[in-house]
Formats: C-alpha cells, structure tokens, sequence
C-alpha cells in the first residue's frame, strides 16, 4: 500500500496540470514500513524528454517522430544520485516515482511497463485537458510481466485524522 | 581495495536487504562481477543476455558516470562509492499505440 496525504497528492497534480502538455516526473521519498510504503515527500523532477539531446545519450526513443517529451518522460540519472544521496542523509528511502499520462488514463503502457523495475511504487496521474484528475499506483510484478494495481492510501494530515479514502482515487479537485 | 556499492531499492531484495556492500575490487567492472557474484540474483537487473551492464542501468563512480570515464574499466581507490542508479522512463501510449488500439476498435 502506497500512504500519501491529501497536500501531497494535491502537489503532484498541481505539478502535472502545469506541465501540461507535457508529461511530468518526480520522486516520492518517504519510509518502507513492509506493507505500507509512507510517503513523506514528494518532489517534482525535470522531465529530461526536454533536452531531446542530452535525453537521447541515455535513452535514445525509438521513433522521434511519434515519441517526444508529450508522451515520454525520462529522469536525468545525476539528479536521481542527488536525490538518493540527499534522501539517504535525512534517513528517507526512495519509495517510488510519479508521473503524468497527458490525455490519457492512469494505466501504464506497454513502455511504462518496459523501463519499469521492481518493488518501486509508479504513481501515475491522467491529466484531461489540463486538468489533473484520476491517479492510480502500479507496482510492477516480480517477474517483470506485468504492473500490479498498488492500494493508494490518500490520509489528511491537516486534521490528523487519518481520513482514508483507501483504495479510491484522488478526491475531487 | 575495498570499494562501496550503493544497492537502489528495488535491487536490496536480491542483496540481502542491504543499503550498500563492501566488495574488493580494481576496476568498476570487478567490483560488479564481486558483486553479482556473491548475489547472483542481481545479475539478470545488471547484466544484458551478452553480459555487457544493461543500458537502463547507470553507475556511478562517486559523482561520475561511467559512461564517461573508462566504462568497466576504470580503476577503483579505497574507499570509492560505486552508485547503482536504475533509469527511470516511461510515458503514455505513443500515438501509434492509440492508432492501433483505434484500429482494432474500429475493425473488431
């Protein structure tokens, strides 16, 4: 189960409406408590589709015409050793990565599936027009075939109260 | 000389849940063959089918990739920090993905 709170889930899809068209990416660091991965950050990441030449020396896409920073998102590997490195100081694991689906559902796609590893929560968000609305968490299966729907535990923390909307999707924007 | 690997997390369940390992080695490519030595499950996550380090997989010496030094064969010092950094990449379906998909709708 991923935990996060309503002001985070609200960060990632201010973050996602922003960068619409565009796909966005970043980092949710937090603890691993076995069942529960508890999210106590998240942190938006250069999509590195942006700087297609920098991009292309780490991942080179298979079709430029088809594929672009609107359908791709890619994390600069030398901000991910920052990230781990600043993490690991303050005693906080890597847990997972989110990103946007631009006009599309929050399902992962083939691709998704194909660069994806194991254990680490994907946070995917669908962005309507703009508008970022349905999330949904994947972790991938041990053996690589196929990504698994991860329980999304959205809590307020403003109130303390632990409200969870457990297994549901984000709450209306 | 021993050198540090840093293991990311989806790799520490086949490292023995370990943040990092000591390994000693002379070259960055010693230092990963230690190491899927000693954790053979790591191997397939590292290591292509021809036995070259997958291309989703960056490693970095201290603040350095690799790629940019002398790949495998860099030499290690005491004390250096290996990374292991998996590359992180996906998207939505690619247009012709959609294409195809409306295309089955359609001719279905």
């Amino acid at each position: 189960m991923l935990r996060l709170s309503v002001e985070q889930l609200d960060a990632i899809h201010r973050h996602a409406s922003r960068d619409y068209p565009a796909e966005c990416c970043g980092v949710l660091l937090g603890q691993d408590a076995g069942e529960v991965k508890h999210v106590t950050e998240v942190a938006p990441l250069a999509n590195l589709r942006h700087d297609t030449a920098r991009a292309q020396e780490f991942m080179p896409l298979e079709d430029p015409r088809r594929e672009s920073e609107r359908n791709r998102y890619l994390i600069d590997p030398r901000e991910q050793l920052r990230v781990e490195k600043d993490a690991r100081t303050r005693g906080l694991t890597v847990l997972g990565y989110y990103h946007s689906h631009p006009d599309h559902p929050p399902r992962p796609s083939e691709y998704d599936r194909e660069h994806a590893w194991p254990w680490y929560s994907y946070l995917i968000v669908a962005v309507d027009h703009g508008i970022a609305g349905d999330s949904r968490s994947w972790v991938l299966s041990e053996d690589g075939s196929v990504f698994q729907l991860e329980q999304l535990d959205v809590t307020n923390v403003v109130s303390h109260a632990q409200v969870s909307r457990t297994g549901k999707p984000n709450p209306a924007q | 000389m021993a050198v540090r690997v840093m293991i990311p997390t989806p790799l520490r369940q086949y490292a023995g849940k370990q943040e990092s390992v000591q390994i000693e080695a002379g070259t960055v490519g010693e230092a990963l063959s230690g190491l899927t030595a000693q954790y053979a499950d790591l191997r397939r996550h590292l290591y292509n089918d021809e036995g070259k380090i997958r291309s989703f997989v960056n490693v970095y010496l201290n603040d350095e990739d690799i790629r940019y030094l002398s790949k495998e064969q860099t030499p290690v010092k005491e004390n250096d920090v290996l990374s292991i950094v998996p590359s992180i990449a996906g998207g939505a379906p690619s247009l012709n993905a959609v294409n195809r998909s409306i295309l089955r709708c359609i001719c279905s």
